[in-house]
């Protein structure tokens, strides 16, 4: 490029940079993206792809749709799920069924990576917004995801 | 009609009756370097609220928002905060030279300040050689960062030290060709003779595409002589710590702090004068009514949102730039503004030879 033509380049692109950032200031108002927490507390909404926790929803019922297939105890790649599992009759097929006793998980350890979320075939979990996680004691960051006296939602198979 | 004049001839002639005349003009200094203090003060307290507010809104934050209403007295609070804090030195740091950094710095603005004109009659020292006074005391303080750095006994202080000197020696040299470009078409070095020149026409119009590469050139220069972003090489946070004062605390820091803000303005208020009439009001030529009404507001307002503007320009430049490398630095200098500083130097000399300006 020429000495000139590079002279009028570099004024160009400062130019445009500086329309970038202007546009910016003169929309400031509509536009800012603090938030004021915790006095919005209240409405306070997370943006959609955030992640705060790992949590297994369950219906009225106190039914979730968890197998107890581990398939999210092996593809965690920092060990942040254990499972504990049993076997028993069931009564319709007769037949010996895996079924969880606790689906036992660390927040402490979790990267929020959603692999385990990606692995569960049966979409037993998912992830929660909330990201309001200091408690006094790390021992109070293992959960147990499955409410006592749950079971197994119907018509879900491994 | 606005001219301050009588109320400052006022003000000497009452000290004057009041107290034998010597006694009345030592009192007069006093007073004219109270006012300058407190001026000092208050326009670092306001431009660094104004600035941190501004660059808020560049990147769509609120900014400070919590001390006071709308957070106007957080500077104060800063400012108490710093006067409170304890001053930490290093070892084996040069005691003196340590010490008398800041004030070197904060001597080179209160001096270049004392010659701009506010309004007419409000000016401190009306030199006959004003704008190369100017240009000369503003490299007093080139002298306290490079003492600085040197008497911190700190490598990141004497890297951003020596860096500064490279930059400031080089951009004096911008802006000084800058300036001489308008002194051209002023024919005088006088500041206030240079307002009067700008009674009809302000410079920038005066002078067509000239005065316009001049004042670039000037925007350009000035900002590398504040040490802001982009050229906040000798400071550089993410690479020298905080550069040439990383060793200095509580109010020494502040004095730092400050004279960037009184140095950004007295770039803006040089830059006003020499290119867009000082506090001269806005004229056209034939629209006497517009004129008039432009003359009706007060000289102080229209040096004040001339600054304004200004300033807000070079903080655009600070909240939009990446820093320059050091050698992308001096590039810039010497490869592209000495040279086109100088063409342009020549075709304002033509232009005022002919007669051409208006
Ligand atoms: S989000 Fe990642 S780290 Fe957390 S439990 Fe699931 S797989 Fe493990
Ligand atoms: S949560 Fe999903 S992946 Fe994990 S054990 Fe239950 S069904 Fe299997």
């Amino acid at each position: 490029m020429s000495y000139v033509g590079e002279i009028v380049h570099g004024i160009r692109t400062l130019l445009t940079g500086m329309a970038v950032t202007g546009k910016y200031f003169f929309r400031a108002r509509k536009e800012i993206i603090t938030q004021q927490y915790p006095d919005n507390r209240d409405q306070l909404r997370m943006f959609e792809r955030f992640r705060g926790e790992v949590v297994m929803p369950h219906n009225e019922n106190n039914e979730h749709r968890c197998t107890g297939c581990q398939a999210c105890e092996i593809a965690c790649p920092n060990g942040s799920i254990e499972i504990i599992w049993d076997r028993k009759v069931d009564e319709k097929t007769g037949k010996k069924k895996k079924y969880i006793v606790k689906h036992i998980y660390h927040l402490s350890m979790c990267t929020m990576c959603n692999l385990c979320i990606i692995a569960c075939p049966t979409d037993a979990i998912k992830m929660a917004q909330n990201f309001e996680n200091s408690v006094y004691d790390r021992s109070y960051l293992t959960k147990v995801l499955n409410k006592p006296g749950s079971k197994l939602m119907d018509g879900i198979d491994e | 009609m606005y001219d301050f004049t009588p109320m400052v001839e006022g003000i000497n002639r009452w000290l004057h009756s009041m107290m034998p005349d010597a006694a009345a003009t030592f009192a007069g200094w006093v007073l004219v370097a109270l006012v300058y203090l407190a001026l000092f003060a208050v326009m670092g307290l306001v431009l660094v609220l104004v600035e941190r507010k501004v660059a808020a809104f560049f990147q769509l934050r609120l900014g400070p928002n919590r001390v006071g209403p709308w957070g106007l007295l957080q500077t104060a609070a800063d400012a108490i905060k710093l006067l409170l804090k304890e001053p930490v030195g290093t070892k084996r740091a040069d005691m003196f030279l340590y010490n008398l950094a800041p004030f070197l710095l904060i001597i080179g603005a209160m001096m270049a300040l004392s010659v701009i004109p506010f309004a007419p009659g409000l000016q401190a020292f009306d030199i006959n050689i004003g704008v190369f006074f100017i240009a000369a005391v503003s490299s007093v303080g080139v002298l306290g960062v490079l003492i600085a750095g040197w008497a911190s006994n700190n490598k990141y202080s004497l890297l951003g030290a020596m860096r500064s000197g490279a930059q400031i020696i080089s951009y004096e040299l911008s802006m000084s060709l800058a300036i001489l470009t308008m002194v051209l078409l002023a024919g005088s070095l006088q500041v206030s003779q240079i307002i009067e020149q700008q009674r009809d026409y302000w410079f920038i119009f005066k002078g067509h595409v000239p005065a316009w590469i001049a004042f670039m050139i000037f925007v350009i220069a000035g900002t590398a002589e504040t040490n802001r972003t982009p050229f906040d090489l000798p400071e550089a946070e993410s690479e020298l710590g905080a550069g040439f004062h990383t060793e200095y605390s509580g109010m020494k820091f502040a004095f730092f702090f400050l004279s960037e803000f009184v140095n950004m303005f007295i770039i803006s208020a040089v830059a006003v004068i020499l290119f867009f009439g000082g506090w001269m009001p806005l004229h056209l030529d034939g629209w006497t009514g517009f004129n008039q009404v432009m003359d009706f507001i007060p000289p102080i307002f229209w040096f004040l949102i001339k600054m304004s503007v200004m300033l807000f320009l070079l903080m655009w430049f600070r909240w939009t730039f990446p820093r320059l490398r050091i050698d992308q630095l001096l590039k810039l200098e010497w490869k592209y503004l000495l040279p086109m500083n100088l063409v342009n130097l020549l075709l304002m000399a033509f232009i005022v030879l002919m007669g051409w300006h208006l």
